[in-house]
C-alpha cells in the first residue's frame, strides 16, 4: 500500500534508466489457511483477542472443542471443529479457522448504506470503519459467509480486519504470527495461491486425499483468505463453508434494478404530479345546486 | 357524528354553503397527524438508507446512527396509528358499486371533470385504495422490518429470510412513497379545502356536496335525489 510512495517513476538529469524500472510489485495480500495441518490449538483465536484488545466473553459450549457456535462481534477468529465420518467408517476431525474472507467482490460493501463505513483497500483488505458505521446490519444480509456481527453495546458491526493495522506497517496478521504448526501463511495473493496449489497436489498424490483442493471461490471474485481442504468438493463439511458463495441475488436486485426503478418512479411521480397541477389545476368546491338546498336557504336563482 | 343539529355557523357567516359539517373527530385528526409524522420520519430516514445521494437526509434528523436507532421505533408507532386508523375508518372504506363506476371513469377525476362521476360517500375510491394499500403495506413493512431490525438474530439456516426481507421492505416502502406523494398532493394542492378538514375537523356544506355528495346527503338527512 504505502510502498507506492517510494517507488520512483522519473528522475531529473539522470542518465540511463530509473532504478527499479519495470519492477512489478504485487499489492494484493492473502492469508492461506491449510486445514490439513491445523491442530486446533486455538493460538490464532487467542492472538486475535490479544492484538485487538478483547477479553474473553461468555460463551456457549455445545459439547465440542469449538469455543463458541459462531464468530462474535468481539471474537473474529474461530476454529470450527467438525466430526466427519469417512467412507471406511473412521472418524476425522475437520478443523477450519473461520474469519472474514476479504472477498474481492464484497457483499457487505455492496449492501452498506453508510458513507465510508466499509472500505476495500488496494491490497484486498475489506475493513469496517466503525466511526462511520450506523449499525443498520445491511452488511449482515450482504455477507455470504455470515461474518459481520452486530454489537448490541456499540450499536455497530464488527469483523476481522485482516490486521490491517499490522499489515499496513509491514507486519503479518496476529493469527499468522501465533500459529505454531505453520498451517497459516501470509503473503501476496499469487504466492499464496501457488503454495496452496502445491500443497493440494501433494495431498492428492501423496497423502491419499484425491479430492484435496484450494478454496478461492470465484463467485465473490476470489477471496483474500484461501483454504486448502482435504475435500474441496464438499466445503460445507467444514462448518458450513458455502460451496459457491456469491453476493446474494436479493442484494444485487435491491441495489441494481430496484434502485433505478424506485428512483425513476419517485422522480417521475413528483414530475407527473407537478405536470398534472399545471395542466388541470386545483379542484374547487362548487355552490350547492338549488334542488339540494333546504327550502328556507334556497337562493333566488 | 351524523346529525344535522351539530352544524355550526362560522362567526358572522350566514351563507348556507359555508355552514360547517363535522367530518373528522379530534381523536381521528390526532391519530392522522401522528401517522403522518411517524411516516414522514421513516420516509426521511428510509430514503437516507436507500441511496448515498440522499444519505445527507440522515444528518437532518441527527445523523446516521440516530436515524438507524429511531427508524424502527417510529415505524412501530406508525403501525399503531395505522391500526387505530383502521378502527376509525375501516367501516367507511368498503368499495361499493358507485365506487366501481367511479374507478372505471377515473380519467374524469384526473381531468377535473368530476360532474361525470357517480356521487361519492365519506371517502372516494382513491382514498379507499390508499387506505387499504397503506394497511397491507404496513403489515408487510412490519414483518420485514422486524427481520431487518434484528437481522443478526436470524439463524443462519434461515438466512433466506434476510434476503426476502430486504427486498420486501424496500419494494413496499417504494409503493407507499408513491401513494403518499399522491395523497399529499391531492389533499393540499389539488382538492382545495381538504387539508383544512383534517386540521379543523369540519367541512363546509359546499365542499361536502361537491366532493362527497353521498356522504353529504347522509349526514344532512337528505335522501339521494332520483336521477
Amino acid at each position: 500500500m504505502s510502498q507506492g510512495i517510494t517507488e520512483i517513476v522519473r528522475i531529473s538529469g539522470h542518465a540511463g534508466t530509473v532504478p527499479g524500472a519495470g519492477l512489478n510489485r504485487e499489492y494484493q495480500v492473502c492469508k492461506l489457511v491449510d486445514t490439513t495441518t491445523c491442530i486446533g490449538c486455538k493460538a490464532c483465536e487467542v492472538a486475535c483477542l490479544e492484538w485487538n484488545g478483547y477479553t474473553f466473553t461468555e460463551t456457549k459450549f455445545d459439547n465440542s472443542y469449538q469455543t463458541m457456535p459462531e464468530t462474535a462481534w468481539n471474537y473474529w477468529n474461530l476454529i470450527k471443529f467438525n466430526e466427519h465420518e469417512r467412507d471406511d467408517g473412521s472418524m476425522m476431525l475437520l478443523m477450519r479457522k473461520e474469519q472474514c474472507m476479504h472477498c474481492e467482490d464484497p457483499g457487505c460493501l455492496a449492501a452498506c448504506p453508510a458513507d465510508s463505513a466499509i472500505v476495500q483497500y488496494a491490497n484486498g483488505i475489506v475493513d469496517f470503519q466503525e466511526a462511520h458505521c450506523i449499525g443498520c446490519g445491511y452488511c449482515v444480509t450482504g455477507c455470504p459467509f455470515n461474518i459481520p456481527k452486530f454489537s448490541p453495546e456499540a450499536h455497530k458491526v464488527f469483523k476481522c480486519t485482516l490486521c490491517n493495522d499490522r499489515v499496513s506497517q509491514g507486519l503479518e496478521p496476529a493469527c499468522i504470527k501465533a500459529c505454531p504448526t505453520g498451517c497459516l501463511h501470509f503473503g501476496t495473493k499469487s504466492e499464496m495461491k501457488e503454495l496452496a496449489e502445491t500443497r493440494a497436489v501433494q495431498l492428492r498424490s501423496q497423502s491419499g486425499f484425491p479430492d484435496a483442493g484450494v478454496y478461492d471461490p470465484p463467485g465473490v471474485g476470489g477471496t483474500h483468505v484461501i483454504y486448502v481442504l482435504h475435500d474441496a468438493e464438499n466445503p460445507e463439511l467444514y462448518g458450513g463453508l458455502p460451496k459457491n458463495p456469491h453476493v446474494p441475488w436479493s442484494v444485487r436486485l435491491w441495489k441494481g434494478p430496484l434502485k433505478w426503478l424506485g428512483n425513476l418512479g419517485m422522480a417521475g411521480g413528483i414530475i407527473g404530479l407537478a405536470v398534472h397541477y399545471l395542466r388541470f389545476g386545483p379542484k374547487k368546491e362548487e355552490p350547492i345546486a338549488p334542488e339540494d338546498r333546504m327550502p328556507e336557504d334556497r337562493r333566488p336563482s | 357524528m351524523s346529525t344535522s343539529d351539530t352544524f355550526q355557523r362560522r362567526q358572522g357567516e350566514t351563507d348556507f354553503d359555508e355552514q360547517l359539517i363535522p367530518r373528522y373527530s379530534l381523536i381521528e385528526r390526532l391519530n392522522h397527524w401522528a401517522g403522518a409524522l411517524t411516516y414522514s420520519y421513516c420516509l426521511i430516514t428510509g430514503l437516507a438508507f436507500w441511496t448515498p445521494y440522499l444519505y445527507w437526509l440522515a444528518a437532518v434528523v441527527g445523523g446516521g446512527p440516530t436515524a438507524r436507532f429511531w427508524h424502527p421505533w417510529f415505524g412501530l408507532f406508525f403501525v399503531v396509528s395505522q391500526f387505530v386508523m383502521f378502527l376509525h375508518w375501516g367501516a367507511d372504506m368498503d368499495v361499493d358499486n358507485d365506487d366501481r363506476v367511479w374507478a372505471d371513469n377515473i380519467k374524469y377525476y384526473i381531468e377535473n371533470d368530476d360532474d361525470k362521476l357517480p356521487p361519492v360517500g365519506r371517502f372516494n375510491w382513491g382514498q379507499k385504495l390508499y387506505f387499504w394499500a397503506m394497511n397491507f403495506s404496513t403489515i408487510l413493512l412490519l414483518l420485514s422490518g422486524f427481520v431487518l431490525w434484528y437481522v443478526d438474530a436470524v439463524p443462519w439456516k434461515f438466512h433466506i429470510l434476510r434476503y426476502v426481507a430486504i427486498l420486501v421492505h424496500a419494494s413496499v416502502a417504494l409503493i407507499t412513497i408513491g401513494l403518499f406523494l399522491i395523497h399529499v398532493y391531492m389533499s393540499t394542492l389539488l382538492e382545495l379545502g381538504s387539508f383544512g378538514t383534517m386540521i379543523h375537523g369540519t367541512a363546509t356544506r359546499a365542499w361536502s356536496w361537491t366532493f362527497h355528495r353521498k356522504w353529504y346527503y347522509q349526514v344532512t338527512g337528505q335522501s339521494r335525489p332520483k336521477q
